[in-house]
């Protein structure tokens, strides 16, 4: 054991390690070109978190803008500009490699008890990828000024005079990276399971993992496809979509969706696989059914690939294919449901701990069940036929995508924290923005909800009088939300510095991850670990003790 | 690849294998393993990304099947057909050179590389020349199109997806042959051995997809 967690163990203050990856190696250089999975996590996290800036940013001008009915801020077509780089920068670039680059990398290895993924050096060459698309992509558009939203939409996005060229390059290059990271995974899940872990003692969070990396390697091929087909289209005119030309617009959709679609999960799922770690260890309970939710994750990366059509409802599809695509897209939900009913049922009973990570657990719950329910509700054909393009479908898509995965997000950011700095942050600040955050996020789309219902479309610059009042409503609650970001940035910020030092494992949680001292050393664990339990075992009489490691060291 | 130049000469007449990477000391099998996962992954990637053009190939013939048939009769056969032997060939060699590398005759495993990096390089060149051809008919896809033998509508659609995909095809074959060329730079040095041979096999492996590629393309532009 290392001389941090036997002084902890023998009840002692917690002692920051003397070695660690943080340390190992100060230079510039041993940070930019390094191949331990740890550093190249905290890289894309400085970089997932000015993207995230940058996004929010975005969204606050948007919001400002939709404040009164007429012009506000900005002009019309600088409002287009604003909805295409929240949506480009959001997606692309924070949310689509968020949990898995950043905690996904971070955590991986070590909770299969590896020393790093099965290529560090592709690793490297991924981050790279993402940086140079990211580069390339915020560059395009505030430079090109795309105006197009972040689907590309042909026959617009091929005759807008507004450049293009830049942003598809860079979703292609980010594409190249997210397909870079999810082999990795899979390869590492592979090959480098230490032994004991067998298939079914893995964490749910590599089970999570798992099956986004069969999307990200699956789907985004054809996202890179597409985003050729329409950057040679504006470029030489070739009018693979110009039906004018003979080419068809749908094939688009069709193309783009079959990534688009599943790329949700690639955002979801490891959100999900959050979720299913921290629930565990803030109730203090064997995660329930362990096997479903691992199943369900697969089951959701498979059904997900074949529920595209029901963005296209409303483009000329034929009946039978619009219920084919309905039923498909509610299979979804019953996946999700298992896990909701799973989640719930690990909670009962269960000693809960109600600090920050747990407060996001709850924030999260609510926004997957409701946007999952309007989600059921917008696939059922004859009501999207009302809800298509509307702010209710904006609603439902901030609610699922950008609720649940902030919320699994910042679930995953706090309970890691102590483990990847060393140190705890101040639980009270944490609660407060917690509060901030899920109040700030209904409140901002709630009223979307009804706006669309209403028949308020998406995208449109100016709006009837009679909207006002549920747009300033909206605006305020991404207020509350902003506030509450700061909030965060300050203390996790002031966290890092001047934190208690955590110590192993500040939670008592049974995770693999917390049997290393916080933070890791460079080889992850400083004796080799052997895997006597299974994970999320709560159920010897230690549990609650912080200091009881569970696993045995040789 | 900074281990290369510590590396010893075995008496068997090749270097001996590079240490295995640390995070899978002490079980090179699941290195191994691992690194041809990785390359069955990367090629299942390149699969997805030209099943969307044969999707695209797919609805526009439907749409427009007259065009496709009239197009695909000014399609030069011969060429298109010494082209698939040419790459089916290579594909045998890259195949041998995989087997000689596994047995660490480098030198012989060199040559036929050679031999399939010219068979590569042949079929640019008769690519080029049908290329040279269709820019001299006019022949080209969308708003650059002025081929006045095709009547049926929808000529232009059948060239859009021609060139898209044998470019992205022709594209695939210069990084296949620069894989190529860096293993044989390999053989050279005598760097395989039976118990490490995974560059050439998974070069070559990627020589195999370049080629599976041009056996659908080639029926369904050239024959059907
Ligand atoms: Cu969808």
């Amino acid at each position: 054991m290392s001389s941090s967690a036997s002084s902890a163990a023998a009840g002692g203050p917690a002692v920051f390690p003397e070695h660690h990856y943080l340390n190992n190696g100060t230079t510039v250089r041993s940070w930019l070109l390094t191949l331990d999975h740890k550093r190249i996590a905290l890289l894309y996290l400085s970089v997932v978190m000015v993207s995230f800036l940058l996004g929010g940013i975005f969204a606050m001008v948007i919001r400002l803008e939709l404040l009164t009915p007429g012009p506000t801020i900005i002009e019309a077509l600088t409002y287009n500009r604003m909805f295409t780089l929240h949506g480009v920068v959001m997606i692309f670039l924070f949310m689509i490699p968020a949990i898995p680059a950043v905690f996904g990398n971070f955590f991986l290895p070590i909770m299969i008890g590896a020393k790093d993924v099965a290529f560090p050096r592709w690793n490297l060459v991924s981050f790279y990828l993402y940086f140079a698309g990211a580069v390339l992509a915020l560059w395009g558009m505030l430079n090109g000024g795309t105006d197009t939203g972040w689907t590309f939409y042909t026959p617009y996005s091929t005759t807008t005079a507004q450049g293009v060229l830049p942003v598809l390059l860079g979703v292609f290059v980010i594409g190249f990276s997210s397909i870079l990271t999810g082999l990795n995974f899979i390869v590492t899940i592979h090959t480098l399971r230490a032994p004991g872990i067998t298939w079914f003692k893995l964490p749910l969070f590599i089970w999570a993992l798992y099956g986004t990396a069969i999307i990200q390697v699956l789907a985004t091929p054809v996202i890179g496809l597409v985003a050729m087909l329409v950057a040679a289209e504006s470029a030489f005119g070739f009018g693979f979509f110009d039906p004018a030309r003979g080419g068809d617009p749908v094939l688009f959709q069709h193309l783009f969706w079959f990534y688009s679609h599943p790329a949700v999960y690639i955002m979801v799922l490891p959100a999900m696989g959050v979720i299913s770690e921290t629930i565990s260890a803030y109730s203090r309970k064997n995660i329930f059914g362990y096997s479903m939710i691992a199943a369900s994750s697969l089951g959701i990366a498979f059904v997900g690939f074949f529920a595209w059509g029901h963005h296209l409802f409303t483009s000329g599809q034929s009946a039978f294919d619009a219920g084919a695509f309905a039923v498909i897209s509610m299979l979804v939900g019953v996946f999700t449901a298992i896990k909701v009913f799973n989640w719930v049922g690990t909670l009962y009973k269960g000693a809960i701990a109600f600090t920050a990570p747990y407060a996001y657990i709850c924030g999260f719950l609510f926004f997957l069940v409701f946007g999952g329910m309007t989600g059921i509700a917008l696939a059922t054909v004859s009501l999207d036929i009302h809800w298509q393009d509307t702010y209710f479908v904006v609603a439902h898509f901030h609610f699922i995508m950008v609720g649940a995965v902030i919320m699994g997000f910042l679930a995953g950011l706090h309970y890691w924290f102590p483990k990847m700095f060393g140190r705890t942050y101040h639980e009270g600040w944490a609660l407060v923005s917690a509060a901030l955050i899920v109040l700030g996020f209904n409140a901002t789309f709630i009223p979307q909800f009804l706006l669309g219902n209403a028949g308020m479309p998406r995208r449109y610059y100016e709006y009837p009088e009679r909207f006002q009042a549920l747009n300033v409503a909206s605006t305020a609650g991404s207020s509350l939300l902003a506030i509450g970001f700061i909030i965060i940035a300050i203390y996790l910020g002031f966290a890092l510095k001047y934190g208690p030092v955590a110590g192993p494992n500040p939670w008592g949680s049974r995770g693999y991850e917390w049997m290393t001292p916080s933070p890791p050393p460079t080889e992850n664990f400083d004796v080799t670990p052997t895997f006597a339990h299974p994970p999320h075992d709560y159920t010897e009489d230690a549990v609650g003790d912080p200091d009881f490691a569970h696993a045995r060291t040789t | 690849m900074e281990a290369t130049s510590a590396r010893v000469m075995t008496a068997e007449g090749y270097l001996a294998p590079p240490p295995t990477p640390h995070h899978y000391e002490g079980n090179p099998a699941a290195h191994k393993h691992a690194v041809r996962f990785g390359m069955w992954l990367f090629l299942a990637t390149e699969i997805l990304l030209f099943a969307g053009l044969f999707v695209g190939y797919a609805v526009f013939r439907t749409d427009f099947p007259e065009a496709f048939d009239q197009a695909a009769r000014h399609l030069s056969l011969f060429l298109g057909t010494t082209n698939t032997l040419l790459l089916l060939t290579s594909s045998l060699t890259v195949a041998l050179a995989h087997h000689n590398a596994e047995h660490g005759k480098n030198r012989n495993a060199f040559w036929l590389l050679l031999v399939s990096i010219a068979m590569g390089g042949g079929f640019l060149c008769i690519k080029a020349i049908e290329y040279t051809e269709k820019f001299r008919e006019g022949a080209l896809p969308g708003r650059f199109f002025a081929f006045s033998e095709i009547t049926a509508p929808g000529g232009p659609m059948f060239y859009v997806v021609y060139f898209f995909a044998t470019g992205l095809h022709a594209l695939h074959v210069i990084v296949g042959m620069s894989l190529l060329t860096w293993v044989a730079i390999r053989c050279w040095h005598k760097e395989f051995s039976p118990t490490h041979y995974a560059p050439v096999e998974n070069a070559g492996l990627y020589w195999h997809l370049v080629d599976l590629v041009w056996i659908f393309l080639y029926p369904l532009l050239y024959l059907v």
